[in-house]
């Protein structure tokens, strides 16, 4: 290769120009000098009680000082110390860009100060005390003011349509398939004279679902010992079983059928959700059951037990809130109560004024639901589109109303 | 004892499985022995964390005595086993289920409802053009439309007030129609996640115990 000889003259205009164009790539970031401490100092640090809690909480705010560059910053470290005394004690750290912090190891009505520092390698930029401060327990939460007031419309609803019920006015309520089912399903037991399967989820009796498959339990049981009939229910806990047992006891008595009924009808397997699901199909192909209900809160067992009920040719009828396993019981099931059905069901069935009234209680809240949606959903979209004022503030206060503050 | 815990597990994974042939002795042996197991596990897990960690402990170390209200209540529960005084054990129960819904009732209310109509409140689209929603995607539009119709079309099939006919029932119908999709997407999402259960479960039979995977 050739070499290219470079001129003296050359080699002076191009090495300043190398130098510049090396300063200008290896530039680092202008740091404000700082002339004193008080300059990385935080500012304004307020120190109060955390709003409608047990009284467990101190929040604290501050800002950071006018001069400092978050890049130079470490973070910022909170400190504490009880009222009489001045020994402050660091209880956490937070990021360079984070103002606020949450103090949650106090005890309630006790008197603490707190100072901030804002950390700069390994130096402490440490702030003034604050006034104390103590957290204390409120007893009524008005960020929830609005759950409340609309809770106070449905519960006002519903109280007014039991007693609508119970001065004998009649309330409609239409129909339900898989309700209509459940009396075929028992005559078609007792035809082939084969048990019922009623299995209640697997959840405890702290599950809304649990207790409204008990609720149903109730009017199944009542049929069976109208016709006399076996009813197997294995369940999974053990104050669900309690509570089974004095549901089905009930009924039979309703029935005037007292000597007919036995603890047995009721049995506890095992909390163990798949022990439970292995001794339930075991049962299933072993009595071969007629009808299987499947009423309560289900999870992966949903859909091992409705398949092999599928498989001995029974009628089954499932309900559940569980929205994972819905499509497993509306795939394999002959009727399903889906979600809201299920909590319907009983009051359907019984036609007793308190659980009518309650129905239709609800569904004067699912009306003012579908008002909401369609008056903000409109407002929304107009103010988004047109920025008129009306509707913004008209889709503000439907926010207001439900959003849910902790 | 590690190659005698994997044959055993192998033992019980086919016994269990058998079952898809039919019901039969294995799958009897291995349902009772699962069935025994766990009962006794639960057994002596809830004595131990419930009973003694939360009752006796804070009784004996933290004379929490309030805590006797509740052992007494589970007293109660066994006083069935009393036939005479049996009918006590309806106390407990009526505490139970009593206090769960009042203190569900909030929190149900605030997710179930509150949450969900809040969410729902949305623009549909923005006739002002450039604006980050209507120029975003299409997607987006169609996307807030379904969401808000399928929502109020959900609530109108659960509407029980009224019969569903006419247009209340088309819309009734919309609802059901919104929901069957849902759960047919849901299907396939958990089938798939069933799917890897299963693979996880060949992965043993012939990886671990017959060494046939490696």
């Amino acid at each position: 290769m050739k070499n290219v000889p470079i001129s003296y003259p050359t080699f002076f205009i191009i090495l300043p120009l190398l130098i510049i164009l090396n300063s200008a790539l290896t530039a680092q970031p202008e740091v404000t000098p700082i002339d004193s401490a008080a300059a990385l100092i935080p500012r304004n640090i307020t120190a109060k009680d955390f709003k409608y809690d047990r009284g467990e909480t101190i929040e604290l705010n501050w800002k950071p000082a006018d001069r400092v560059n978050q890049e130079m910053l470490d973070g910022y470290e909170v400190y504490r110390a009880e009222e009489s005394s001045d020994s402050f004690v660091s209880i956490g750290f937070t990021g360079p860009d984070v103002t606020r912090f949450k103090d949650n190891g106090v005890v309630s009505e006790k008197r603490y100060r707190y100072r901030v520092a804002a950390i700069v390698g390994d130096v402490p930029y440490l702030s003034e005390a604050t006034p104390p401060a103590s957290p204390t327990m409120e007893l009524v939460n008005f960020n929830l003011a609005n759950l409340f007031i609309i809770g106070c419309l449905i519960a006002g609803a519903v109280t007014y349509f039991i007693g609508h019920a119970r001065r004998g006015k009649k309330l409609f309520i239409r129909k339900i398939a898989g309700l209509e089912a459940i009396d075929e399903a028992i005559g078609r037991a007792t035809e082939m004279g084969r048990p019922i399967l009623f299995v209640p989820g697997i959840n405890d009796m702290d599950d809304v679902q649990t207790i409204a498959g008990i609720t149903l339990l109730g009017r199944v049981a009542k049929v069976v010992a109208d016709y006399d009939i076996k009813i197997n229910m294995p369940v999974s806990r053990s104050i669900v079983m309690t509570t089974a047992r004095e549901t089905i006891k009930e009924a039979y008595m309703g029935a005037g059928r007292p000597d007919a009924y036995n603890d047995d009808m009721v049995r506890y397997i095992t909390d163990e959700q798949f022990g439970y699901v292995a001794a339930v199909d075991g049962i299933m192909v072993r009595e071969k059951p007629a009808t299987c209900f499947y009423l309560g809160a289900f999870y992966a067992e949903s859909l091992i037990l409705a398949e092999t009920g599928n498989s001995i040719g029974a009628i089954q009828i499932a309900g559940t809130a569980q929205p994972a396993q819905l499509p497993f019981f509306v795939a394999a099931c002959d009727y399903t109560l889906i979600g809201e059905e299920l909590f319907a069901a009983s009051a359907y069935l019984s036609n007793e004024p308190k659980q009518l009234g309650s129905l239709k209680g609800q569904d004067v809240g699912k009306l003012l639901a579908m008002v909401v949606i369609i008056v903000g959903v409109v407002a929304a979209t107009i103010s988004q589109s047109w920025n008129i004022a009306f509707f913004t503030r008209l889709y503000d206060l439907m926010i207001k109303l439900f959003t849910v503050q902790n | 004892m590690e190659i005698f815990g994997t044959w055993l597990a192998a033992f019980f994974t086919l016994g269990i499985i058998s079952f898809l042939y039919r019901d039969n002795a294995w799958y009897k042996l291995c349902e009772s022995i699962f069935v025994g197991i766990s009962a006794g596990y639960w057994f002596v897990t809830l004595f131990w964390d419930n009973i003694h960690g939360l009752f006796w402990e804070r009784i004996t170390e933290r004379h929490d005595y309030w805590l006797l209200i509740g052992a007494s209540l589970g007293l109660m529960m066994l006083l069935r086993l009393i036939p005479p005084i049996g009918w006590i054990s309806r106390w407990p129960l009526s505490f139970v289920v009593g206090a769960t819904a009042g203190l569900y009732i909030i929190n149900y209310f605030a997710s179930n409802v509150m949450v969900q109509v809040e969410n729902t409140l949305m623009p549909l689209f923005s006739a002002k053009f450039g604006d980050p929603l209507f120029s975003a995607s299409p997607y987006s539009i169609v996307g807030n439309i379904v969401v808000a119709a399928g929502t109020f079309t959900g609530l109108v099939y659960f509407f029980f007030s009224k019969e569903h006919k006419g247009a209340f029932g088309g819309m009734a119908k919309i609802g059901i129609w919104t929901i069957m999709i849902t759960f047919g997407a849901s299907f396939g999402y958990t089938v798939m996640s069933r799917m890897s259960l299963l693979i996880g479960r060949m992965d043993f039979i012939f990886g671990d115990w017959l060494g046939l995977i490696r």
